[in-house]
């Protein structure tokens, strides 16, 4: 699949979650190609960084259900604050751990999952809908995490085979797995597609995160996380983050103008 | 002898004893704590590299923590986290949300991110670099870190606060904030001038001095300065 043929599956309104952790291996080529798409009014649900930043930039966003947004280096993502702070978005925050607690409840079909993170803070106050429930085996109350189901998944590893067999080659698999067992539809896209062979041989079986179960389509789109991580084949581009950065708070126009306007191999071109 | 330097030893005095535990030190400054902890009083602590990886003092790997594995050392318990705080109140309520309504905040900040569960399953303290009426309130915008004041649980366990000018504990009344010492050169009225509420005070001792032993260690870890520029003078 291209970028763009996975952008084109989603229709306005939709549940999205997007992989990778703050400014670390995100699915970036897919998310610029839903920037170059006409839909609109997601519900982005992420470990966020600059994916949410600027499906936000854009307008594509109702709705984000998320722990925290950030940049990492650089520790607000300056389009996601303005969309909180004109109240352009809908905010259903919670604490990371549920955010997991969540995906996994839709992973395993189940009505909620038992969490003690959120008990005792705002996280109740701020989404009335949530709900605590009594152990049946003793006395203690905790919180009933709802599932968190996704109509579609967009992850990025470093290698792929064409059938959706992925692997990571970095210290951390993140949430990835998890948002593809949450999600009806699920996208990988990837450094490069090796054949299944060479897939096997690039490191031991424990590190192929994803299986062809798991995955509807895969695209390969080489620096298609940039400008977030990708190790080992690159870091994340520290220059370029602060660029968008403060292109957020000055001259958008002519970044979005130089970078965002074209395809893929236009924004490549540009950021090499 | 620098401020940065002593609050580097207060926040390692923050884990003496804790044992074969993660210590999770956010900001620079906790992080060189932790690491000065483990090469003196609490040689037992696990510390990650801030990624994945789990390194022995020598540097080496010697496990894995992916952020997964992180939340179920969390749920486990076995973790001390120093987290940093933009509001703080006497009863260590914690806001690194946003300031104003959570609807419609007048500054967005990080989120939630893990501080509910950290707070209600583990040993929770607090660095705050700029001691300020700004971040010590008298309530805060958006509970993220459970305080004395609301239900934390079995596991809720507050430990200290430690600032650029002063140690706190929650030996108050009700298990309020209290001022434990202040750093050398400090005064109570300079801590209680700096705090948007009137903590406890009673019997208030100077913070300790790092050891000629412990500044030379801190050098050692911190080759560049980073602890300056995090706490300046």
């Amino acid at each position: 699949m291209t970028a763009d043929e996975v952008a084109g599956t989603l229709t306005d309104g939709m549940t999205v979650g997007i992989g990778g952790w703050g400014s670390r291996r995100k699915p970036m080529a897919l998310v610029r190609a839903i920037l170059r798409s006409p839909v609109r009014d997601l519900t982005v649900v992420s470990y966020g960084g600059p994916d949410v930043g600027l499906l936000c930039a854009a307008g594509k966003v109702a709705e984000v259900v998320y722990g925290f947004v950030s940049l990492d280096s650089i520790p607000y993502d300056p389009w996601f604050r303005r969309a909180r702070e004109t109240g352009a978005v809908r905010a259903r925050e919670m604490d990371e751990g549920m955010l997991q607690c969540g995906l996994r409840a839709a992973a395993h079909r189940l009505p909620f999952l038992p969490i003690r993170a959120g008990l005792g803070s705002d996280v109740l106050a701020v989404d009335p809908g949530l709900r605590t429930v009594r152990s049946p085996y003793g006395d203690e109350e905790v919180l009933a995490m709802p599932p968190i189901p996704l109509d579609v998944a967009l992850v990025h590893l470093n290698r792929a085979d064409r059938y959706g067999n992925g692997r990571y080659l970095g210290p951390d698999p993140y949430f990835d797995d998890l948002f593809c067992l949450a999600a009806t539809r699920r996208y990988l896209s990837c450094e490069s597609i090796v054949d299944t062979a060479e897939l096997a041989g690039l490191g031991p079986p424990q590190s192929l995160l994803l299986n062809r179960m798991m995955v509807d389509g895969v695209v390969e789109t080489p620096g298609g996380a940039h400008f977030t991580s990708c190790v080992p084949d690159y870091g994340r581009d520290e220059h370029f983050q602060r660029a968008y950065a403060q292109a957020a708070a000055g001259d958008w126009p002519a970044f979005a103008d130089r970078y965002l306007a074209g395809d893929e191999a236009a924004y490549q071109a540009a950021v090499s | 002898m620098t401020r940065a330097e002593v609050c580097v030893t207060a926040c390692a005095d923050l884990f003496a004893g804790d044992g074969e535990i993660l210590a999770s030190p956010m900001g620079p400054v906790p992080a060189l704590g932790a690491r000065l902890a483990r090469l003196t009083t609490a040689p037992d602590l696990l510390l990650s590299d801030g990624e994945a990886t789990l390194l022995d003092p020598a540097g080496t790997p010697e496990g894995w923590l992916p952020y997964r594995a992180v939340f179920d050392v969390v749920a486990h318990g076995r973790r001390h986290v120093v987290m940093g705080a933009n509001q703080l109140d006497r009863y260590g309520n914690q806001n690194i949300s946003g300031i104003g309504p959570h609807a419609r905040p007048t500054r967005a900040l990080l989120g939630f991110r893990g501080a509910p569960g950290n707070t209600v399953n583990h040993r929770t303290s607090y660095w705050v670099p700029r001691h300020t009426p700004r971040v010590f309130v008298p309530a805060v915008d958006v509970v993220c870190g459970v305080g004395h004041d609301r239900d934390g649980g079995p596991f809720h366990d507050l430990y200290r606060v430690v600032t650029d000018l002063a140690v706190l504990d929650f030996g108050g009344p009700d298990r309020t904030m209290r001022l434990v010492s202040v750093h050398p050169g400090v005064t109570v009225d300079d801590v209680l001038a700096a705090t948007g509420f009137t903590p406890h005070v009673d019997e208030v001792a100077v913070t300790r001095e790092p050891s000629a032993a412990e500044i030379a260690l801190i050098g050692d870890l911190d080759p560049a300065g980073e602890r300056d520029r995090a706490v300046p003078g």
